[in-house]
């Protein structure tokens, strides 16, 4: 390899084919290639990913959790084509959130509809709006730019297995990348939640939930899928979600450019000391149980999306925000169930709800 | 909070406390004239812009930190009476500090020993060690020349009870019949590509020097200052370079992987305290040039001086967090010798389970860092051939070692494993030997034939 650059570099041919003239570098080793070549080891990488994991089995109904950002088009384009070309014998949907922010997300569900047409996969679309009774917008509206992100994550988790539940699928795949996993890597560090760092850099995650959820792009940088997503003149659609400037995450993203302009390998280097730490597997797993209002997967007497609801509904919007303050305890309490005026989608039970009138 | 307090109008839960505390919470925090622990003294304020500025009064915040350091070092027995105890100086605050207090029980120890009848606990040795790094940094011998001055001024004052002072030219790594250790020095760190691997190699080298005067002077003990400031900078750097498993064994108390094992008493304390403690007990200390970083490890100091600003505690956040993570058998105190310990300390040792049985060496360590290896990392096991000493020790180190140490190409790195100490090369062969037995001892049972019988 060595010696291959060396020449390679002298006379300004691809590092890997020897053949075509490089057009990048690239990001993860910063070797000089070709567009063909990058194409290759990319899909070849997350091929590799795929199959020494086993995400997959053949025939699984598999769910791609589509935003129409890069990550998630990249994603589906890819997995649809290493699906015909290795014959993985997947059934690929694209399953997409609505969380009602006007501007930005409006915007990215023409961009999953187009992708249903390009890709030929079908689409399926859930909304908090359904689902909740609030969008996105409400909710800033009332709580402001602190905690929103915590909301619209709680709420989108659900609202996936729930989409997942619709589609019939028997997994969920999510264009998480080797930089999202290294920032959760140290966020959690920072904060410290050690159980959460224990769990977060697995690949496959909730087996024993309602739906098991996979991401192949794992070890794939984010710069990477940009490329990708660059030559090959992917539709995508690439601004920021409009409400993310004050996240914490933010500290942690610039870092991690940082460190990669100075030590590419370090991303990889995060992800495997996540993987390395030794904590204990047999304290820290929180009980599962279901949540006593909706029935969703709990660990607590409500589930997280429940108890934030009950907090927007009642007009206290840091329920549910920051340490524990007894706020399950205080459900207790307020044994009134919510009252008749309150003919909301949210307070009904999950079973009631009736998903075939839902969506499109 | 996401609204403002104060005309909030969209009824959230602030409205709902009654008017009393919402003044409170509003009111500008008037100057509290009495220190909060004692309550009868004037507080101290030391104007540095730090958190917690005005609430304590000279002494209590003294007590306080040396209330700390004396808890870490009898809670993990860190130091007994029988111990002779080499403090790592390096004329920067924490080690000052350490210095200071180690210094203070000392005289208590002797004031006890004087005191009492019988004499039955003697007092704990106390020496200095200073690693002098110019061969490795030429262009600071004057400031170096400077230092050592004002260090030995310094320890001679820390008497009685006098302290050997040792400085420690970091080439003396190499064993006094090398040939040009200075040179040798400067050839080994130049054949390291990476700036950060360069650094590192350099701080492990140092340690190298100090357990090799420590164990030739006949301490048992080595005191590292580390505060909680720097154990956070360190979690992080460990986890950038991929030193996620190894990492639970550098910040603990107590580290006895090696011959003289190290303890940090300091801990748990913030470099803000220290630096305080400094300016109130006029504790002089030199900031020498070779100090600053570069690369990864300065990235990762800003990133923490970052997210200080934003919230002063998250360094304690950091070091707690990584508290959780399970530490090695070896984050203990050692078993050995208990002839000379005195009865009451063995029995308080056994008492709390502080010591650990030095049998139990199932890891296997990177020669160059020291770093306990995942078993499951090392697959490497059967790269070995006779007399390939380069492959041999790419095979011993650690991933993260193998990228930012070791020289990229065979023959830069059978050069690079030639101008290592020799202790670090041992360390190979050590290794080497052992995993064989490792993998035997695994599946002794299924074996049928004699090791000299199998191909």
């Amino acid at each position: 390899m060595e010696s291959k650059s060396k020449k390679a570099g002298a006379t300004r041919l691809c590092c890997l084919c020897i053949l075509r003239r490089p057009v990048l570098k690239r990001p993860k080793t910063l070797q000089q290639i070709c567009r063909e070549c990058f194409y290759e080891v990319f899909e070849e990488e997350i091929h590799q990913v795929i199959v020494q994991n086993r995400l997959f089995k053949s025939g699984e109904r598999v769910a791609i959790g589509a935003s129409g950002g890069k990550d998630s088009t990249v994603l589906a384009y890819v997995l649809s084509e290493l699906n015909r070309r290795h014959n993985y014998g997947l059934d690929l949907f694209l399953l997409s959130i609505d969380e009602g922010i006007t501007g930005y997300r409006d915007d990215s569900l023409e961009t999953v509809k187009r992708n249903e047409v390009q890709y030929g996969l079908p689409l399926q679309i859930v909304s908090y709006k359904d689902l909740y009774g609030w969008t996105m917008d409400d909710i800033v509206k009332m709580i402001g730019l602190k905690n929103n992100c915590t909301f619209c994550g709680v709420f989108r988790r659900q609202a996936l297995d729930r989409g997942a539940a619709l589609l019939k699928v028997d997994k969920l795949v999510t264009g998480h990348n080797a930089d999202d996993i290294a920032e959760t890597v140290l966020l959690n560090i920072l904060r410290g939640d050690i159980a959460r760092l224990s769990r977060c850099t697995s690949i496959t995650t909730g087996e024993d939930g309602p739906i098991p959820r996979c991401k192949p792009f794992k070890y794939t940088y984010e710069k990477e899928i940009v490329m990708y997503a660059y030559f090959k003149k992917l539709d995508y659609f690439s601004t920021e979600c409009i409400y993310s400037p004050n996240a914490y995450r933010g500290f942690v993203r610039e870092f991690i450019k940082d460190l990669e302009r100075l030590r590419p390998r370090a991303i990889l280097d995060i992800i495997k000391s996540g993987e390395d730490f030794r904590i204990a597997t047999t304290t820290k797993m929180p009980e599962q149980g279901t949540c006593e209002r909706c029935g969703y997967i709990s660990s607590q007497k409500w589930c997280k999306a429940c108890v934030l609801l009950e907090g927007l509904n009642r007009g206290l919007p840091k329920m549910g925000i920051g340490r524990p303050r007894g706020v399950n305890g205080d459900h207790k309490k307020d044994t009134k169930k919510p009252g008749p005026a309150v003919k909301s989608i949210e307070s009904k039970q999950c079973g009631s709800l009736d998903f075939q009138n839902f969506g499109n | 909070m996401a609204c403002n307090s104060t005309g909030c109008e969209s009824g959230c839960y602030d409205r709902e406390k009654d008017n009393g505390s919402k003044i409170v919470e509003d009111a500008v925090v008037t100057q509290e004239s009495v220190c909060v622990k004692c309550k009868c003294n004037e507080p101290m304020t030391f104007g540095d812009g730090g958190s917690e500025d005005g609430r304590f009064c000279a002494e209590c915040f003294r007590n306080n930190v040396f209330g700390k350091f004396r808890l870490a070092v009898t809670s993990h027995a860190m130091i007994t009476p029988s111990d002779n105890v080499l403090v790592a100086f390096s004329g920067g605050s924490s080690s000052r500090v350490a210095l200071q207090f180690v210094h203070e029980l000392q005289i208590k120890a002797l004031k006890n020993y004087e005191a009492s009848r019988d004499r039955s606990l003697p007092v704990f040795g106390v020496g200095v060690a200073f690693v002098d790094e110019t061969a490795a940094f030429p262009a600071l011998s004057t400031e170096m020349i400077d230092a050592i001055e004002w260090i030995r001024s310094t320890v001679s004052s820390l008497s009685p009870p006098a302290k050997g002072l040792h400085v420690v030219p970091i080439e003396s790594v190499f064993g006094s019949d090398s040939l040009d250790p200075r040179d040798r020095l400067v050839k080994l760190l130049d054949s390291v590509p990476d700036d950060t691997g360069k650094e590192d190699l350099l701080l492990h080298l140092k340690m190298l020097s100090l357990q090799k005067v420590a164990s030739e002077n006949g301490y048992n003990r080595l005191v590292v200052g580390s505060c909680t400031s720097r154990i956070a900078s360190h979690v992080l750097t460990a986890t950038v370079k991929g030193r996620g498993y190894s990492l639970s064994a550098d910040i603990q108390h107590v580290d006895a992987r090696w011959k003289v094992p190290i303890v940090l008493p300091l801990r748990d304390c913030v470099r803000q305290e220290i630096t305080r403690l400094c300016l109130l007990d006029g504790l002089k200390t030199v900031e020498l040039a070779c100090r600053s970083q570069s690369g990864i490890n300065d990235l990762v100091s800003s990133f923490v001086a970052l997210l200080q600003e934003e919230n002063p505690s998250r360094e304690c956040t950091i070091v707690r967090t990584a508290a959780k993570l399970t530490p090695f058998y070896f984050n203990k105190i050692p078993e050995t010798d208990d002839s000379n310990v005195p009865m009451a300390t063995q029995r308080r040792l056994k008492r709390f389970n502080l010591k650990y049985d030095g049998s139990m060496t199932t890891e296997a360590f990177c020669p160059i860092c020291n770093g306990p290896q995942n078993r499951s990392d090392s697959s490497e096991l059967d790269y070995f051939e006779e007399g390939q000493e380069s492959d041999a020790l790419y095979a011993a180190c650690c991933s993260s070692c193998r990228f930012q140490i070791l020289p990229q190409d065979g023959s830069s790195r059978e050069q690079f494993g030639s101008f290592l100490p020799d202790h670090m090369i041992s360390q190979v062969k050590h290794q080497k030997v052992n995993s064989q037995a490792y993998l035997r001892e695994k599946i002794k049972d299924c074996l049928l034939l004699d090791d000299e019988e199998v191909v």
